[in-house]
């Protein structure tokens, strides 16, 4: 796995809290700092993928493993 | 990346018709939008300081019930608070925000909230019991921002 400068634990949380929250967390980091973000959300896939194409923070990874899903998003 | 616009007529104040407004209102200002709500008639429910908003099965005959319950006992006394309650312990199990974080979360993100006067005065509201950052206005001042908006949403 990638290194990552920042992580967010939105386990739990339902749409659009996991959005929200991640939006806020990359509004207090520098431009090129990566995000790492953790889910439960099965919706959070597409949303991240939609957030990250609107924004212009990279998407560099999303994945899932053991009912969980991760993201790793890089600050425009 | 010039910034996109979403306007927002909220109408309804029951429990689960508040959290579209919210919900697509804060998201879309997540993803970098400029967003104005205009609140009217039972929409007005949702600035109040204190919220107070409630559910009901009765005439909403799609809401999934944990069992059958005929319409005429939807109507009893107490029918009404305990649909409340059971929506929002099962929301809350779900880790689904309450109105209370996502309405805190459209301040925080700067959408701009209307009250519609014309409403205010209908019913009587005094503007110490909604929000302080309310600003208040007419039709007139609601398309003033969304005839610039790229998208426009009634609820």
């Amino acid at each position: 796995m990638a290194d990552f400068d920042s992580e967010l634990d939105a386990s739990g949380l339902n749409c659009p809290l996991p959005i929200l929250r991640a939006k806020k967390a990359l509004a207090a980091m520098e431009s090129g700092k990566v995000l790492h973000i953790i889910a439960t959300d099965p919706g959070a896939i597409k949303d991240f993928e939609a957030f990250s194409k609107q924004t212009g923070n990279e998407l560099m990874e999303s994945r899932e493993e053991g009912g969980k899903f991760y993201f790793l998003i890089k600050k425009g | 990346m010039s910034e996109k616009k979403l306007a927002i007529i909220a109408t309804k104040g029951t429990l689960d018709w508040a959290y579209p407004p919210l919900i697509l209102g804060s998201t879309a200002a997540a993803l970098g939008y400029e967003v104005e709500i205009f609140f009217t008639f039972y929409g007005l429910q949702i600035l109040k300081k204190d919220l107070d908003l409630k559910m009901s099965s009765l005439g909403n005959p799609a809401m999934p019930m944990p069992m059958p319950v005929p319409v005429l006992a939807q109507a009893l006394p107490g029918m009404e608070a305990a649909m409340t309650s059971m929506m929002k312990a099962k929301m809350q199990k779900k880790g689904v925000a309450s109105i209370e974080e996502l309405r805190e979360l459209c301040i925080e993100a700067e959408v701009k909230m209307i009250a519609c006067q014309m409403t205010v005065d209908l019913f009587e509201f005094k503007p110490s019991e909604l929000l302080d950052n309310v600003e208040y206005g007419g039709a007139a001042t609601f398309f003033e921002f969304a005839g610039e908006s790229d998208v426009n949403l009634y609820m």
